[in-house]
């Protein structure tokens, strides 16, 4: 574990540089203590895949004092599973079509059929490893290696509330109509981000997703 | 205290309510927002006797005209623009009183980018997660998460206008659109080249036209990676400067993401950020090194600015 100044309103913690479900699961129970530590000064803590983000008014914060508390609280973190392991959370997916343009070009891509695009991805627990982009949007990994494609080189200027996406070796459900260079290869009807809902996120960190196929419009 | 209306005749360019911006829930990839420069939002704000966090208007380089339909006080803090109240010149940096049916026209800027149309009482719009600032990319904030536009009209309190303040000494804007940032390294300097972060400090960087809230690109040479790859995303502050594989740097503004796969080669400190939001297009910017201990008193000296003009509530 280590402690970087980014500016003089930041600490970022680093622990081992890897998207691993251990690792994470140390950076959301970091992130965790650290929240509920109410330090002064301390305006947000943002976990990350392998980091945590705190986020201080440098005028209200002892900087030392709360790098000693990370410290600490880091070094309580226990190994191994996470206290109680959560049961994945169901996206239901309209695949290909218009609502999932990008379907045929994974499955070209993967040197399969659309359908065992379908399948290769619903066969899997995914992991929220952490939310950004915008908000709800949830990196979630990994993707089986034969589907993982490479981002659009150039992004679509809209990509339409609940498109589901694959870059690389992550998926993930684009929360509002935004600029995106996934590739899409269904749509959801789930509602990921209401800021009116007593949790706003759908997903939070650390959950696990699987995606079904919609029964209603199987294509 | 009864409530009344401001009308947004004219938008202008991009006009926006801007509090102080929504931290406590980046967990959740919810961006702060807010304003780009918090010096100027939270003065003006004190001279109408609000909150610090109060939610105010951000007009940026063509201002709104707007309507009022009660009686309050206002101030614009900020940017130096022409404007009229029903054809009468309008102070900069000083509160003043408008009246029901008074037309507030923001005319050309005359230097800055940015300021803040200040409200006694705020802009009361319905908050979201704690905030009233408006996120453009993800529709949160503000009215509907959007860019004001001709119609709206947006709820305020009607209240006997207080007396106009004397005039604020404000942020040192931008000369001849140039501007002087100090920054700390890192925290991946280590990722570039050892002549990186000499370039960064020594030449003067263009604001490209493909700036906006979320950040400025940064046209310049391009500053050498030690390294190839990506970062695994992490959490990202505003001022960082980012460099993306072509070596283009790009200053993370108040709509930022709240986290990002660039290397981070330095971050423009607190005090400066709000000269930086002052920036347009086109403006040419140096960045200087400086230590920890430089930002913490350069950003107490901006705290003593604002406790100078510190004023009485008003009691109505």
């Amino acid at each position: 574990m280590k402690i970087r100044e980014c500016g003089d309103s930041m600490l970022l913690v680093e622990f081992d540089p890897v998207i691993d479900p251990i690792v994470n699961a140390r950076v959301i129970a970091l992130a965790s203590r650290l929240r509920d530590r109410r330090a002064r000064g301390v305006r947000d803590v943002a976990p990350g895949y392998c980091t945590v983000g705190v986020h201080f008014d440098p005028l209200q914060t002892d900087l030392r004092a709360l790098e000693q508390a990370i410290a600490e609280d880091a070094n309580a973190l226990e190994d191994g599973a996470e206290a109680s392991p959560r049961s994945p959370i169901e996206i239901a997916v309209r695949y290909g079509g218009d609502e999932g343009p990008d379907l045929e070009a994974v499955a070209a891509h993967a040197g399969c059929s659309p359908a065992e695009v379908i399948e290769r991805h619903t066969a899997r627990t995914y992991r929220v490893y952490m939310l950004g982009f915008v908000p709800g949007f949830a990196y979630l990994g990994r993707v089986d290696g034969s589907i993982a494609m490479a981002r659009h080189r150039v992004p679509r200027e809209r990509v339409p509330a609940g498109s589901v996406g694959i870059a690389g070796e992550q998926t993930g459900v684009y929360p509002v109509s935004s600029p995106g260079g996934w590739q899409l290869i269904g749509r959801t009807s789930c509602v990921m981000f209401d800021a009116s809902r007593p949790t706003p996120s759908l997903l939070l960190p650390g959950d696990l997703v699987r995606f079904v196929p919609a029964v209603d419009r199987v294509r | 205290m009864t409530l009344g209306s401001l009308e947004i005749v004219k938008p202008g360019l991009l006009t926006s309510i801007q509090d102080l911006g929504r931290f406590g829930h980046q967990a959740l990839g919810v961006p702060v927002a807010g304003p780009m420069d918090a010096f100027s939002l939270r003065l003006a704000n004190q001279l109408v006797g609000n909150d610090a966090d109060a939610a105010t208007l951000e007009v940026t380089l063509i201002g709104p005209e707007v309507l009022f339909d009660a009686e309050t006080t206002v101030a614009i803090v900020g940017a130096v623009f022409e404007g009229t109240c029903d054809g009468r010149a309008i102070p900069m940096g000083a509160s003043f009183a408008v009246h029901p049916g008074q037309r507030l026209k923001f005319g050309r800027v005359v230097q800055g980018a940015r300021a803040y149309l200040a409200i006694a009482g705020g802009i009361l719009t319905e908050a979201v997660l704690g905030s009233r600032a408006t996120h453009l990319v993800s529709q949160m904030g503000g009215l509907t998460g959007r860019a004001l536009s001709p119609g709206d009209r947006l709820p305020v309190l009607a209240r006997p206008a207080a007396r106009p303040s004397r005039k604020a000494f404000g942020l040192t804007l931008p000369t001849g659109g140039r501007a002087r940032l100090r920054v700390v390294p890192g925290p991946q300097d280590d990722w570039f080249d050892a002549d990186a972060l000499k370039a960064l400090t020594t030449v003067s960087f263009r604001i490209s036209p493909r700036s906006n809230r979320m950040g400025y690109r940064l046209e310049g040479p391009p500053l050498a990676r030690a390294r190839e790859g990506e970062l695994i995303s992490e959490p990202v502050g505003m001022g960082a400067i980012q460099v993306p594989g072509a070596g283009e740097p790009i200053l993370l503004m108040a709509d930022r993401q709240t986290a990002g796969g660039y290397p981070k080669i330095a971050h423009v400190i607190s005090a400066d950020l709000p000269l930086a939001g002052q920036l347009a297009p086109g403006d040419f910017v140096e960045f200087i090194l400086c230590t920890r201990q430089e930002a913490i008193a350069a950003l107490i000296a901006r705290e003593r600015q604002l406790l100078r003009y510190a004023v009485m509530k008003d009691a109505s």
